[in-house]
């Protein structure tokens, strides 16, 4: 019976994901890569906004990632709570600073693809505010992880504050809609609706956006292992040191 | 937890500083904004109610650290936790004393300040309702955040950071009630939203704040 939660355990965990790790970084490398030079030199450019449309690639995953690495964050937060499972509370310690990251990559490519598009670097427009206070939001979350010393002490207080966080951003998304009407257009991207982009320039965008997710599934995946093991030689330095006394 | 409550005022009355010094701040942050803007009339009344409300936050900020810090260093608040009030409740006093010693006087004092910004008349009703629904929220956020760094030495920084962006949706809806009511527009919306926050807050805040007390006193 293979049940997901045999995962909590560390060493099957990183037995697993020391298996799958190289495939997912190829194809992380692959789609990338692949989507994003199909996107730049093999799409035609927009009739009106030009080449300038091409940021699109980059400016769109790294959107929706921020906000997903979020829910992800609030997922294993809620099984450490729950379960307490290490390597859940690890994998959202290891997924905060990428989050923050993609925040950053997005304002950053947003940034640019406003000043010839608006002419302005930025607007206090919802969606833009938002992510500004998305990125605070990380900040924060990574600042107590690291102002804590015992691990476990950290674990829990910031899945809570991930939890509380989350109820205050999601207030705070709309909040910011009903303060100002922006510039932004509306989703480019659904399943749901008629009108969507056309579709020369919806492939390339897929695999981007795929390489983007397996690019945070590698990078989680490292940074989760490394500090597993960076406990264990913690545990092993504090016996040996308990041994010599 | 009245006798909770008693004890909190009589300490912050007291132990001076505490008290008075949220509103000090408050007033001088007020003053400095036309120093930074300039002084005319107009563009200060403009933005009086956003001033207002984010001085008022801030002034709010200042003292939170207070809120469990030192019962935390001196053990009052391990008994606390083993008495036979629940942690919830004593985390909810600790927040209304900080509202009642904070928050309610930068309420009261939020006229006399708006006078020196020159808000118009009319604006004066609503922004003394505004403050008085969301200031609450404030403390209880406060708290919430209080009680996450209360094992942290000097966490005063860090208690800003965790606790500014949780402000938003608050000030957002409670500086928009103040301007619509300046500007003499109808506020209903805002000022529902924003009483939404507060009493959300207060109903659920108080047991994250007891669950991360739990987690720290262990």
């Amino acid at each position: 019976m293979a049940s997901l939660w045999e995962y909590a355990n560390p060493l099957k965990f990183m037995r697993t994901t020391e298996r799958i790790l190289p495939a997912v970084s190829a194809l992380a490398a692959l789609c990338l890569v692949g989507g994003l030079v199909w996107g730049f030199f093999f799409t035609p450019d927009d009739f009106r906004q030009g080449s300038t449309v091409k940021i699109f690639y980059i400016h769109v995953p790294s959107a929706m990632m921020a906000v997903n690495i979020w829910v992800m964050m609030l997922v294993t937060s809620l099984v450490w709570i729950i379960r307490r499972h290490h390597v859940s509370a690890l994998a959202a310690r290891a997924a905060a600073p990428i989050g923050a990251v993609m925040t950053v990559i997005a304002l950053f490519t947003g940034a640019v693809w406003g000043q010839p598009m608006w002419g302005t670097w930025w607007a206090w427009d919802p969606r833009l505010t938002s992510f500004l206070i998305l990125f605070l939001f990380y900040l924060g979350y990574i600042a107590l992880w690291a102002a804590i010393e015992d691990d476990d002490t950290a674990a829990d207080l910031t899945s809570v504050l991930c939890l509380v966080g989350s109820v205050f951003a999601l207030l705070s998304r709309y909040a910011v809609n009903f303060w100002n009407q922006g510039l932004h257009q509306g989703a480019s991207l659904s399943l749901d609706k008629e009108e969507n982009v056309a579709d020369v320039f919806w492939y390339p965008a897929l695999v981007c956006i795929a390489g983007f997710i397996l690019l945070f599934v590698a990078l989680v995946i490292v940074r989760t292992n490394t500090e597993i093991r960076a406990r264990r030689m913690r545990a092993l330095l504090a016996r040996e040191r308990g041994a010599d006394a | 937890m009245i006798a909770l409550l008693a004890r909190d005022l009589r300490l912050a009355v007291r132990a001076g500083g505490g008290f008075g010094l949220g509103l000090s701040f408050f007033l001088i942050v007020v003053v400095l904004v036309p120093f930074g803007v300039g002084p005319e009339t107009g563009l200060l009344s403009r933005i009086a109610p956003g001033v207002l409300w984010v001085a008022a936050l801030l002034a709010c900020l200042l003292s939170l650290d207070r809120i469990f810090a030192l019962d935390y260093e001196d053990g009052s608040l391990d008994l606390l936790a083993t008495s036979p009030l629940p942690l919830e409740g004593a985390a909810a006093v600790k927040a209304l004393a900080h509202w009642l010693t904070t928050g309610l006087p930068l309420v009261l004092a939020a006229p006399v300040l708006a006078l020196l910004m020159n808000l118009p008349w009319q604006g004066y009703a609503p922004l003394m309702l505004s403050l008085l629904l969301g200031t609450p929220a404030l403390s209880v956020i406060g708290a919430f955040g209080a009680a996450l760094t209360v094992g942290i030495k000097r966490g005063g920084l860090l208690l800003s950071l965790l606790v500014l962006p949780l402000y938003v949706p608050t000030l957002i809806f409670g500086a928009d009630v103040a301007r619509r009511g300046a500007e003499g527009q109808d506020f209903t919306t805002p000022l529902m939203m924003l009483a939404g926050i507060s009493f959300g807050a207060l109903a659920l805040l108080p047991f994250a704040s007891a669950a991360v007390l739990r987690v720290n006193l262990r």
